[in-house]
């Protein structure tokens, strides 16, 4: 035995490395467990709770616009979830080949309007606006019939 | 006055459907007041919170919704959002009972 502890690697757990993927059919429940395994595979590759928690938010506000708006029909084909861990950064890669976003641009995301009678407030419209508030950086782009929408968050 | 406590970890997209029915039923022949007890809940998206709200707009006038206990990332989303300006939030559903429907 030697005395020496290993030296904790932020990534360990996780499949191949510091990489993580799950491929998963574009349905709720689907994505639920998706969502599941990667807020497992954040827990083991040691992130701070907090931030893992706001990573989970972004993540599934960002596949919900994929399984509700790209695919929204029964015939959902699959996403595709890359994580990346390095250096303190986060990068995630959302792939689907559903339909394009509206307009080819990402949603502006404000926050919603809530100075307005009770029977007036919005029951949706808050996904782009947490995922803006809560990724470093987010990309969009439409490759041959394939979204890509990349989030980055410091870690 | 009535208290419901909602017994899942997540209110997801996967259960909102589920969720909503639920509550109409829970709801249903309550006077005044309702606190919703969401400390079982680790996890709410934003679809889980429109239904809240669509709970919430379908109670009659003079009516109220209050929500208690709410874990870490849910008292987050509801922050966020700003929907803490529109529920009253309470640490505890005993915080929630302390404190008079106003």
């Amino acid at each position: 035995m030697t005395g020496a502890l290993p030296v904790p690697d932020p990534a360990a757990g996780w499949p191949h490395g510091r990489r993580f993927t799950s491929v998963f059919r574009a349905r709720a429940g689907d994505a639920r467990d998706a969502l599941r395994s990667v807020k497992q595979a954040l827990r083991r590759a040691g992130i701070d709770p907090v931030r893992a928690g706001e990573v989970e938010i972004a993540l599934t506000e960002a596949v919900n616009n994929v399984v509700e708006h790209a695919y929204g029909d029964p015939d959902a084909g699959f996403v595709r979830m890359n994580l990346t861990l390095r250096g303190g950064v986060l990068k995630v890669r959302l792939s689907d080949t559903g339909r394009p976003m509206p307009g080819e641009c990402l949603p502006a995301g404000h926050p919603a309007n809530l100075a307005v009678p009770r029977g007036m407030l919005p029951e949706g419209g808050f996904g782009w606006f947490l995922i803006r508030t809560l990724a470093d950086d987010v990309r969009h782009e439409r490759h041959n019939g394939t979204n890509t929408l990349s989030l980055q968050f410091r870690l | 006055m009535r208290v419901v406590s909602v017994h899942a970890d997540r209110i997801d997209a996967a259960a909102v459907v589920r969720f909503k029915e639920d509550m109409r039923n829970a709801i249903q022949g309550a006077s005044g007041r309702v606190i919703l007890d969401l400390s079982a809940v680790a996890f709410i998206d934003s679809s889980g919170l429109g239904a809240i709200v669509a709970s919430m707009k379908r109670m009659p006038e003079g009516q109220r919704l209050d929500l208690a206990g709410l874990t870490p990332i849910v008292e987050k989303v509801f922050r966020l959002t700003r929907m803490d300006t529109v529920f009253r939030l309470f640490p505890s559903t005993d915080a929630a009972l302390r404190t008079q429907a106003a």
